[in-house]
């Protein structure tokens, strides 16, 4: 039964939302490591209340959250030891949003601590993939992914991305993940990763349901300075595509899998991406990374101790003790870029190679609607293959997401095919608030 | 630029973290691995750019000073151990 169907039935009160808030919530109990937090009770209480009056056009819908987004009195850890048990006292902005459309929140899903990773690694309890358990099902919203795909109920998760942790474990786990512009879902209540790159989006079965999570989750709000005051383009119409020459610099059954699925399309170069968007990715991610972490000090919320020493040694101590590995490189990695001597070199060097990343894409736009890739480079990795990774190695896994999300432009990956049994996923990228077009080609290729 | 045990000591301290020696000779490689690594971007050509500190152009919104509904005292506080007559309590400042 996909969503059209069950929301249908919900609506004409043939089904029990109760009994598919039932069967959701075992799911996600019993799914190897998916979610940090499951809301049984409280699901079931609004399955009761929805099923007497399913108001709202995802009414009894099951929606699964990332850990990084607040749901009031709901446990909300950014998959992170340093914010374990708090418990937000407001709901993220997108959270009204989806309930007041009737949708039910199952739980908070698994991911890697504050959005640092690309395979749900670095967090305690790791997420396995539903296509073969020895492999990673991709990051940071692994989770999510790995849950939408798992599920045999109507549902669709909520995510972030920062660099690509839609996109990514997307196409680990063979579901549709839609990213769109920046700005246009509100982050008011997200616990942020990196302000300026951070973006909230869905993942689902199929592209349609996806961006029924999407419709559902827009509204203009004043408690984000950067929300946008425009909406999503009524251009449906994909006339001229192209793929990007160096996306292809890939495994060949990968780049074979992708240009099976595309007809009538031009070759892009785009250089600059290719050269740059890694390490200006990640010295803008890790500059705001470091600012933002900053307010994890032991005493308005998370891991504490005993108020010993002074501020310096306190603060210290929390921090070292509960943040992990990964979140201590970052940090250090940024704070580097910002200091005195080295901002210019690094931080504000890296701001404007944004710029000309951004430049190179608009012009690819002038003349294309959509630009395609491969979603990865390769297919999930198994837990073996990650622990012997450098950090850097990791970091360079993350080539052709990174670009689109510097640039803030809307993103969708969706199944491509199989490469040893394992999922393969099609990128899909256009310019900022012209969404619909992901849409249109998204369901063509999803149709063939 | 050297990247050394002093460099990584000091800025562990501006970022109020306390590693330890095996995080040290952990991290020591890595970083100056990925700092060579970020290097490159000084190769970009970006002398008449403007820096885009946001993906999009971002008009500042202001609005009228009025108090609005905020946070109730007892649910800020609600989260932590360290509060006394209404306020978060911390560390001694010096």
């Amino acid at each position: 039964m996909n969503i059209q169907e069950y929301l249908e039935k919900v609506k004409n009160r043939e089904i029990s939302i109760v009994k598919i808030v039932e069967k959701i919530t075992k799911e996600a109990k019993s799914s190897p490591n998916h979610f940090t937090a499951v809301a049984n009770s409280h699901a079931i209480k609004r399955a009761e209340q929805l099923e007497k009056n399913p108001v709202g056009n995802l009414a009894g819908l099951p929606i699964s959250i990332k850990d990084c987004i607040c749901v009031k009195d709901l446990d909300s850890t950014a998959g992170s030891e340093i914010l374990q048990n708090y418990r937000p006292p407001f709901n993220a902005t997108v959270i009204k949003n989806l309930e007041k459309q009737g949708a039910i929140i199952i739980g908070k899903t698994s991911q890697d601590e504050f959005g640092f990773g690309s395979f749900s690694v670095n967090t305690k309890k790791i997420p396995k993939n539903p296509y073969d358990q020895t492999r990673s099902c991709g990051g940071s919203s692994g989770g999510a992914a790995a849950f939408t795909s798992y599920t045999k109920q109507p549902h669709i998760a909520l995510a972030e991305s920062t660099g690509g942790s839609i996109a990514n474990p997307a196409s680990f786990c063979g579901v549709a993940g839609l990213t769109p512009t920046y700005g246009l879902i509100s982050r008011y209540g997200l616990i942020d990763y990196a302000n300026s790159l951070d973006k909230i989006g869905t993942l689902a079965k199929t592209v349609k349901d996806a961006f029924l999570g999407l419709y559902n989750s827009l509204s203009y709000d004043e408690k984000d300075s950067t929300s946008l005051t425009q909406t999503i383009s009524k251009e449906k119409k994909v006339k001229k595509i192209a793929i990007v020459k160096e996306s292809l610099e890939v495994d060949k059954d990968i780049k074979d899998l992708i240009l099976s699925k595309v007809k009538d399309y031009d070759l892009i170069s785009l250089p600059n991406v290719k050269k740059h968007a890694i390490p200006t990715y990640y010295i803008i991610a890790m500059s705001e990374a470091s600012t933002n972490l900053a307010k994890y000090c032991g005493i308005r919320y998370g891991a504490t101790s005993d108020l010993k020493g002074n501020f310096d040694e306190f603060f210290s101590s929390v921090r070292s003790k509960h943040f992990q590995k990964e979140s201590k490189r970052r940090i250090i990695l940024g704070t580097f870029a910002r200091m005195s001597g080295f901002r210019d070199a690094y931080y504000l060097k890296a701001q404007k190679v944004r710029t000309l990343i951004i430049n190179e894409y608009k012009k690819a736009f002038k003349k294309y609607d959509i630009l395609i890739s491969p979603t990865m480079p390769i297919i999930a990795p198994k837990f073996s293959e990650i622990e012997k990774l450098t950090p850097l190695e990791n970091y360079m896994l993350d080539t052709l997401t990174v670009g689109p999300n510097l640039a803030g432009l809307p993103h969708l990956s969706l199944n491509a095919g199989f490469k040893e049994k394992m999922p393969v996923g099609i990128m899909l990228t256009t310019n900022h608030l012209e969404e619909e077009k992901l849409r249109t080609l998204g369901e063509e290729i999803e149709d063939n | 630029m050297k990247v050394d045990k002093d460099l990584i000591e000091k800025v562990a301290k501006n970022a109020r973290l306390n590693l330890t020696e095996t995080e040290i000779k952990e991290f020591l490689p890595q970083l100056k691995e990925i700092l060579e690594a970020f290097k490159e971007i000084s190769s970009a050509k970006v002398e008449k750019l403007k820096p885009s500190f946001q993906p999009l152009e971002v008009k500042d919104i202001t609005r009228e000073d009025i108090p609005k509904n905020c946070l109730k005292q007892e649910k800020a506080l609600q989260n932590t151990k360290h509060k006394q007559d209404g306020y978060f309590k911390g560390p001694k400042a010096l």
